[in-house]
């Protein structure tokens, strides 16, 4: 009875390890593959174009509609404080050191996660990834590489132009709901956004980017026969990678701002 | 020559390949026939590599094919995919060129188009093709456009791996037809799966059955009519009742 309670507990606990060991080496040999020829430029362009590029419209929306709505939130809580001023500040720091990179990389998770775990799931069903190999072709560099570099370089871009649209979402709301002066918003802005607080989006928006890259590659290559299977790797690359983004901002959170 | 010796593989509590002895003469055509989930497929990935077998070895021209250069071995080999397992996002042209325009003998992309579309054209699809992508083709199209795959470096071992399943029979007969004519054209080995008798008789020299995880009878494809072989009796001729179960 006792040995059977602790079975339960224990087979998911060494499964749940044995699962971050399998990507923790997934990880090492696409780092391992990084520097070492042949590099796939057109398939790097081709996954900056994809991850990057076509991921602009999502995040943009995100942020623009996330700074809004936190400029009102932060009116409205800063008012019981006679504290409404710090709008535009609070607006900036939240959108460049919190929101920004989290909302953006949940949303490019959801996007491009997904969409990689499909893509290289389907081939391997489909028999592609066996015939790169026939042909001399290391499906982990041809596939995986591109794109965990683009996501890992696209990520912070995409942050960078988030964390100005979501400010400019708070501005808009700020000058049109909250009466605020469009000079004395962009200006409390400019003074109170530090450096850091931009730099350190941008470094959690390139580990974002890297897992959800790293996680769509993963359960795509790892992906079971049949549509079912597919739609597995697809499932479980978006929740990976979603939850992995959320307990890697805690820690780089912690690492960055906890002194 | 392709030799396998004592060959296990084993999938959980599934012995799909109980000791497979088989060999391959260099220039030979041999097709491996037997039901469908026999293990003909792991077979021949046993034989890529794609697949480590558990026990035995399989042998090269007398190296074992899991030592030395791995991308100089697979250099040697061509394969045609079941279901042509052409790159989606790629063009027909780019398909068949996939080899020649990657490693230390790339071609210039010029050069490999120009292969490309001869390839093309010797599997009887026209320079038109090249600029389409594999989701445009029709299923007999693409065989032949992973047929023009298969032999665009020249290579001098070919696998074919039911060339012709999901094909009318008359398109069947065209692809038997031409994987014959490019074997014999090129003096390549060639390594077929099927459960197409058709195919067997127009592309074999030699025929082996696998049944069981073993080779149950292996000859030339002259005298496979002529066996006693109650197994290969059933299978070729298609009957329910024998020693192969029908229902698996």
């Amino acid at each position: 009875m006792i040995a059977a309670a602790l079975g339960g507990i224990g087979r998911p606990v060494l499964q749940a390890i044995a699962a971050v060991g399998r990507v923790a080496l997934f990880a090492a040999s696409i780092l391992g593959h990084l520097l070492r020829p042949p590099f796939y430029l057109r398939e790097l362009g081709a996954s900056l174009l994809q991850i990057g590029w076509y991921s602009l419209p999502v995040v943009g929306l995100t942020a623009i509609f996330t700074g809004g709505a936190l400029a009102l939130q932060i009116y409205a809580g800063g008012s019981r404080f006679n504290a409404e001023s710090v709008v535009p500040s609070i607006v900036a720091i939240g959108m460049t050191r919190e929101l920004g990179p989290v909302l953006g990389g949940l949303m490019v998770a959801a996007r491009v996660a997904s969409s990689i775990a499909a893509e290289i799931g389907t081939m391997k069903v489909t028999e592609q990834i066996d015939a790169l190999v026939t042909l001399s072709t290391n499906p982990l560099k041809y596939l995986a590489v591109p794109r965990v570099v683009a996501a890992t370089l696209a990520m912070p871009v995409l942050v960078a132009t988030g964390d100005a649209i979501g400010i400019m979402g708070g501005w808009l709301v700020g000058i049109t709901r909250l009466d605020f002066n469009s000079a004395a918003y962009l200006k409390n802005t400019v003074d109170f956004l530090q450096g850091w607080d931009v730099g350190s989006g941008l470094v959690k928006g390139a580990v974002f980017g890297f897992i959800v890259a790293l996680m769509g590659c993963y359960h795509g290559m790892n992906s079971a026969r049949g549509a079912q299977g597919v739609g597995a790797a697809t499932k479980s690359a978006v929740v990976s990678a979603s939850v992995m983004i959320l307990a890697a901002n805690y820690v780089l959170t912690e690492v960055f701002f906890s002194s | 020559m392709i030799e396998l010796r004592g060959v296990h593989k084993r999938f959980g509590t599934n012995r799909v390949l109980q000791g497979v002895d088989l060999t391959i003469a260099k220039g030979t055509s041999m097709v491996i026939i037997g039901g469908s989930g026999t293990g003909k497929s792991v077979l021949l990935k046993c034989i890529l590599g794609l697949v480590r077998p558990d026990t035995g070895t399989i042998t090269l021209d007398g190296q074992d094919v899991t030592a030395g250069d791995r991308d100089a071995f697979l250099a040697r080999f061509g394969m045609l995919f079941q279901g042509g397992a052409l790159f989606d996002s790629l063009r027909v042209w780019e398909n068949v060129a996939f080899r020649l325009v990657r490693g230390p003998k790339a071609l210039p992309k010029h050069a490999a188009r120009e292969v490309a579309v001869e390839k093309l054209r010797r599997v009887g699809l026209k320079p038109e093709v090249a600029d389409l992508f594999p989701a445009e083709l029709s299923g007999g199209m693409q065989k032949r456009v992973g047929l023009a795959r298969a032999i665009a470096a020249e290579p001098e071992i070919i696998f074919f791996d039911e060339p012709t399943t999901g094909l009318d029979p008359i398109m069947s007969g065209v692809i038997n037809d031409l994987i014959r004519e490019i074997v014999v054209e090129m003096g390549a080995t060639a390594m077929t799966i099927t459960h197409d008798m058709s195919s067997v008789r127009a592309i074999a020299d030699n025929v082996a059955m696998l049944h069981g995880g073993v080779i149950r009878w292996t000859g030339p494809v002259s005298e496979m009519d002529a066996t006693l072989d109650p197994y290969v009796q059933q299978f070729i001729h298609g009957r329910a009742d024998g020693p192969i179960e029908s229902v698996r």
